[in-house]
């Protein structure tokens, strides 16, 4: 009888154990089903109704405070309540080609393109672009410092063989890094070369404990005070342009239009030009909405 | 996906969970088994502070040993940060309290029985221990199984200290974090289902040494 006892209670304890960590390993599809019942009970907007959209963007747009500055300022004139999923930009796109986003804010102008043309999104618009930097030690043991062009820059480091950071999460920023490896001819590879597979701000504080040279957004260095220095600046490829790209199948493409006009019309511009000025002296942004 | 890269994870998470807990049980168990026989002024303080450090959030035990470790922290000059190493040691922290907290239920459990006949026989202090160890080692395999399931799904802590560095320090939860936020849901879930087994494995083990007790209380 006791055994039995004991024996049930133990099924009961492993049943319990399994639907924990069953239930712990489905975070990752959470997110999908939070938005239907959403979606389900406003069809119609109707006046009274509160109105939500969901902005799937990347970490350096809220990581960099940007859209605490203009979300706010567009709920209240429009009376939509903005839900931000801020991961990298490969998620974004993913999360727009599954329909669990209303819009993207994105910045890996190939990834958009191709988001675009296979018929996932529409009315795509350039927002914006900041800068990236190469960041790196102030002893600068690749002897970088002043070198106008990214790829050579990124050239001297392999060839050093001086540690360098990666993002290594298919990121926006991870893409920009290995477009410029691509364009010098040069595979990174060995133990100098560390993939951190982490956020920009994770992989900063990396680079300033390793001594370690990286590939950084402007905004997100600004926002760290490390002691790593900027060393290569203002090179072409080192632009980074954002866009806003609607999500065809969104279910409310009234409200997401609304959204996009806000970004790209005068106003959120003259916002998004501003912002950063008062904390770091320049603006960490530059507008520059036009239509694709 | 099942590629050498993923084994190498694997083998990692394994590798580093199985370290942390021997050292864990080397430093906990006789611990607890000490706490569990003698009274002593200001016991019940430390029994609190065992039973409060069973339940630290990793995430702050990372961060801990992450300033302890950083290169401008006081034990910067080992280099230690972002090492599997580092990883040992927040695992180390988190999972000696619950060996140390487990040991104690399990050794209290058995104590006085063991204790007065122990005793009666002649038996030294350390044998009397080692009696009492063997005696409770359901309880305490449970303990193991227990910070050992901790272990290995921590990420908090692992993903601070090491970095999720490629082939370096990325482990299965550091690993299924950055499948996840690079949109590869899939592969997410498969490492998830192979930490799923793994926590099944020492489950089964803890349930049978829970069995075990129970079958020798009834003798």
């Amino acid at each position: 009888m006791k055994t039995i006892q004991s024996i049930t209670t133990l099924f009961c304890l492993a049943l319990l154990l399994l639907l924990a960590a069953c239930s712990s390993s489905q975070p990752a599809a959470a997110p999908e089903q939070g938005n239907q019942p959403a979606a389900a009970p406003a069809p119609a907007p109707s006046a009274g109704e509160k109105k939500e959209i969901i902005l799937a963007t990347t970490t350096s747009t809220q990581d960099s405070g940007l859209l605490d500055a203009l979300l706010p300022v567009f709920e209240q004139q429009s009376g939509i309540t903005v839900k931000v999923i801020a991961v990298g930009t490969g998620q974004a796109i993913k999360l727009g080609e599954e329909g669990n986003a209303d819009v993207l804010l994105v910045h890996s102008r190939k990834a958009e393109d191709e988001f675009v043309e296979k018929g996932f999104g529409i009315n795509a618009f350039d927002v914006m672009y900041n800068q990236f930097y190469i960041v790196g030690p102030a002893e600068d043991p690749a002897g970088i410092k002043g070198v106008q062009s990214a790829k050579e820059a990124m050239a001297k480091i392999a060839e050093k063989q001086s540690p360098f950071v990666s993002r290594g999460d298919d990121s926006g920023t991870d893409k920009k890094e290995k477009s410029i490896w691509k364009e010098a001819a040069i595979t990174p590879e060995g133990s100098w070369y560390v993939s951190s597979g982490q956020g920009m701000g994770e992989t900063l504080q990396m680079a300033d404990e390793m001594r370690a040279y990286t590939l950084t957004d402007e905004a997100t260095f600004l926002s760290r005070k490390l002691n790593l220095e900027v060393l290569v600046q203002g090179d072409k490829s080192l632009l980074n342009p954002y866009g806003i790209i609607q999500v065809k199948s969104s279910a409310k493409p009234e409200e997401g239009m609304q959204l996009i006009r806000f970004f790209t019309e005068e106003q959120g511009q003259k916002l998004i030009g501003e912002f950063g000025k008062e904390t770091y002296g320049k603006g960490l942004f530059v507008p520059d909405a036009k239509k694709r | 996906m099942m590629t050498q890269d993923v084994w190498e994870v694997i083998w990692l998470s394994l590798q580093v969970t199985t370290v942390s807990v021997a050292i864990g049980m080397l430093a906990g168990i006789p611990t607890g088994t000490l706490l569990g026989l003698y009274s002593f002024r200001g016991k019940r303080f430390v029994v609190a502070l065992i039973y409060t450090c069973m339940g630290l959030p990793p995430v702050l035990v990372g961060v801990v040993v992450y300033l302890l470790l950083s290169r401008y922290g006081p034990l910067g000059s080992l280099g230690l940060l972002f090492t599997p190493e580092a990883m040992i040691i927040a695992q180390v922290i988190l999972v000696t309290p619950i060996l140390a907290g487990l040991t104690m239920s399990a050794v209290q459990a058995k104590e006085r029985a063991y204790w007065e006949t122990a005793k009666s026989l002649g038996a030294s202090p350390v044998q009397m221990m080692i009696t009492i160890v063997r005696e409770a080692r359901g309880g305490i395999w449970s303990g193991v199984a227990a910070a050992y399931g901790r272990a290995i799904s921590e990420v908090g802590a692992v993903m601070l200290v090491g970095g999720n560095i490629e082939h370096h320090t990325r482990v299965m939860t550091t690993a299924i974090i950055l499948e996840t936020r690079t949109g590869n849901f899939t592969a997410g879930l498969q490492l998830g289902l192979v930490l799923l087994a793994i926590s099944f494995l020492f489950n089964s083990f803890l349930m049978a040494g829970v069995l075990n007790q129970m079958k020798s209380r009834r003798r």
